[in-house]
């Protein structure tokens, strides 16, 4: 194997280093926030250093203990009704051509153009007639109008290097439509499945004016409490609760990364 | 006895304007090993879908022991068939793949245990069982493949060109596993391959399938002594076709008279002989004179085209008689009556 040259190897290092510290720069200050007593301009750091924040945040006053478990239960649902109804969709747009499918795709694409906030007064109306407005079941499933895009569309791209002869195979051999589910199916499609269920995860996580506009103010979820401290001016406590806001991305990142780069199966491509 | 038998089978894919397959009609005899034989896209894989009930016929019949399995789901049918490309299961281990359908069965571990362990060694495997898919070589993943249907001891098996990516050498070996398998174990199969010295060498009977239709079914010798039509007769290396007239025991052509046995069709027909048939020098009947005007040495055989009036015949002889043969040289040929066979004009 050739060793590329030394230049493209410190431009390659140089470039990671900038990447990084991009991503990582702005957490740098809110992480400092969390344990500042008092931290005021033009101080490089702050004058004292203390765990009320933490302690504050944790605490069952402020509530970020109880919206975190709503914010977790919210984002498995979504992610869960995402992977049900995606993965069949993904895997009709990865395996079949029919006709129309470039208008599927592009209706499926639709919710990651228009924007969130269009969608959601449109359906606010919907949802108050039905009594969907500011429930938990309203929150998951103006939810899924973000995730499934990210499912159909990871899903599509498993599927488009899946050889369905295995099923037919496993059939042959005497495997019944439930046995070649569970035994052939899932098995080949499980990077596939990870991945998608944790980006479902992830952005159902993260959504806000969806979740302020259905769940009208009762369904308070984590981003929704943390603008809350964020407009009411406490750092502290704000920079406390996005450490615990990140983790699950952090979190993600690393399990992906294990799920993609670790022995992938030969059925299926890597991502 | 018949096990299984195909009837008026037919299947016309959506948008194709001719039939991929048209009244296919089989009778396959319980243990034997029957070719279904084309070139590649005359509709045999097709028939064999069919039979494993993974595609639906647009018209006919599938019937195991008299009974009709067209409504059984493929798990149902007790026929396995082997694809092409091994398809092994990757996340699971050489003896995982093995037994996956007892698995499907639910069977207990110990028995399927012992079973694969059986198997492994029938196709020459042993102690192969734990190893990853991904690190055999080709000819071990598709002996894998050929263990995980046999495991299964289906009424019939169906193999689908399991040979068509081996290399010659390997190719030789799995002819010899595959047949070495359905002389101990007997089990009724069909076999798939656009391969015609592979179907000769491996079938019971064959069926030669040309554009969807059945051509002739029947003992691999007979598709040399005997083909239907001119059309078999060329996928089978025939290249001699003499038009002209039977007349009793005659056939009247522009060679002259030549004399038939007994019991050919009267009237105008297509007197074929093969080239390997063709003898040199004279015979008490059918001697005719000939001009050489082409030789090609083709390794086994010489290949000679001669010229005998207004006919052309090939022969094909053995290096050695045609070695002292030059261009343009008269030589004396006979045409064996036993040889002579004619196929309706």
């Amino acid at each position: 194997m050739m060793r590329d040259p030394v230049w493209r190897r410190a431009m390659r290092r140089v470039s990671a280093l900038v990447l990084t510290l991009w991503l990582i720069l702005p957490l740098i200050p809110l992480g400092v926030w969390s344990f500042a007593h008092g931290w005021r301009f033009p101080a490089l750091l702050p004058q004292g250093w203390t765990l009320a924040a933490w302690d504050y945040a944790l605490s069952p006053t402020a509530g970020v203990v109880d919206s975190i478990g709503l914010t977790v239960w919210i984002a498995v649902c979504a992610s869960g009704l995402s992977l049900l109804v995606g993965v069949p969709a993904g895997r009709a747009l990865g395996l079949h051509q029919f006709r129309g499918k470039g208008l599927v795709q592009g209706l499926i694409l639709a919710p990651l153009i228009v924007p969130g906030i269009a969608v959601g007064l449109g359906l606010q109306g919907l949802f108050i007639g039905l009594g969907l407005n500011q429930t938990v079941t309203g929150v998951v499933l103006v939810h899924l109008i973000p995730t499934l895009p990210y499912v159909v569309l990871v899903m599509a791209g498993i599927f488009a290097n899946y050889d369905i002869r295995f099923e037919q195979q496993a059939r042959s051999l005497g495997a019944g439509r439930w046995q070649t589910l569970w035994h052939v199916t899932l098995p080949a499609i499980r990077p596939g499945l990870i991945v998608a269920g944790l980006f479902g995860f992830l952005v159902s996580w993260s959504q806000y004016v969806l979740t302020l506009l259905i769940g009208g103010g009762r369904v308070v979820t984590l981003p929704l409490l943390l603008f809350n401290f964020a407009a009411s001016g406490r750092n502290d406590i704000t920079g406390a609760m996005a450490m615990i806001y990140i983790l699950p991305g952090v979190l993600v990142l690393i399990v992906t990364a294990r799920a993609l780069t670790g022995r992938t199966t030969g059925l299926v491509g890597r991502l | 006895m018949t096990l299984l038998s195909v009837e008026d089978l037919s299947v016309t894919y959506p948008g194709a304007t001719r039939p991929a397959l048209d009244g296919l009609t089989l009778k396959v005899p319980s243990g034997s090993l029957t070719a279904l034989l084309g070139p590649s896209g005359c509709g045999k894989t097709t028939a064999l879908k069919i039979i494993a009930g993974l595609l639906e016929p647009t018209r006919g019949d599938v019937r195991c022991d008299g009974a009709s399995i067209l409504s059984l789901p493929p798990e149902a049918r007790d026929v396995v068939m082997v694809f092409q490309q091994p398809l092994l299961f990757p996340h699971l281990s050489v003896a995982g793949n093995i037994g996956f359908g007892l698995r499907m069965r639910h069977l207990p571990r110990a028995q399927i245990a012992a079973r694969v362990a059986e198997m492994l060694d029938m196709v020459q495997l042993g102690g192969l069982g734990g190893r990853n898919p991904a690190a055999l070589s080709g000819g071990q993943a598709q002996r894998v493949a050929l263990a995980r249907a046999l495991i299964l001891r289906p009424k019939v098996l169906l193999l689908d060109e399991p040979m068509s990516n081996l290399d010659a050498h390997l190719r030789q070996e799995m002819r010899a596993l595959i047949l070495g398998l359905h002389r101990t174990l007997g089990m009724t199969t069909v076999l798939v391959t656009h391969d015609q010295a592979e179907a000769v060498v491996l079938a019971d009977r064959i069926a030669l399938i040309l554009d969807g239709q059945l051509q002739q079914y029947a003992p691999p010798e007979q598709f040399y002594h005997r083909p239907a039509s001119r059309a078999v007769a060329q996928f089978f290396g025939g290249r001699n076709f003499l038009p002209g007239r039977v007349d009793g025991t005659q056939f009247h052509c522009a060679l002259g008279v030549l004399s038939l046995p007994p019991g050919m069709a009267q009237g105008p027909g297509l007197l074929s002989i093969r080239p390997e048939a063709v003898g040199l020098g004279a015979a008490p009947v059918n001697t005719l004179m000939a001009v050489v005007t082409d030789r090609a040495f083709l390794g086994m055989q010489t290949r000679l085209v001669l010229q005998m009036g207004d006919g052309v015949l090939e022969a094909a002889v053995s290096p050695d008689l045609a070695a002292a043969m030059t261009v343009g040289q008269s030589v004396q040929v006979n045409l064996p009556p036993g040889a002579l066979w004619v196929l309706a004009g």
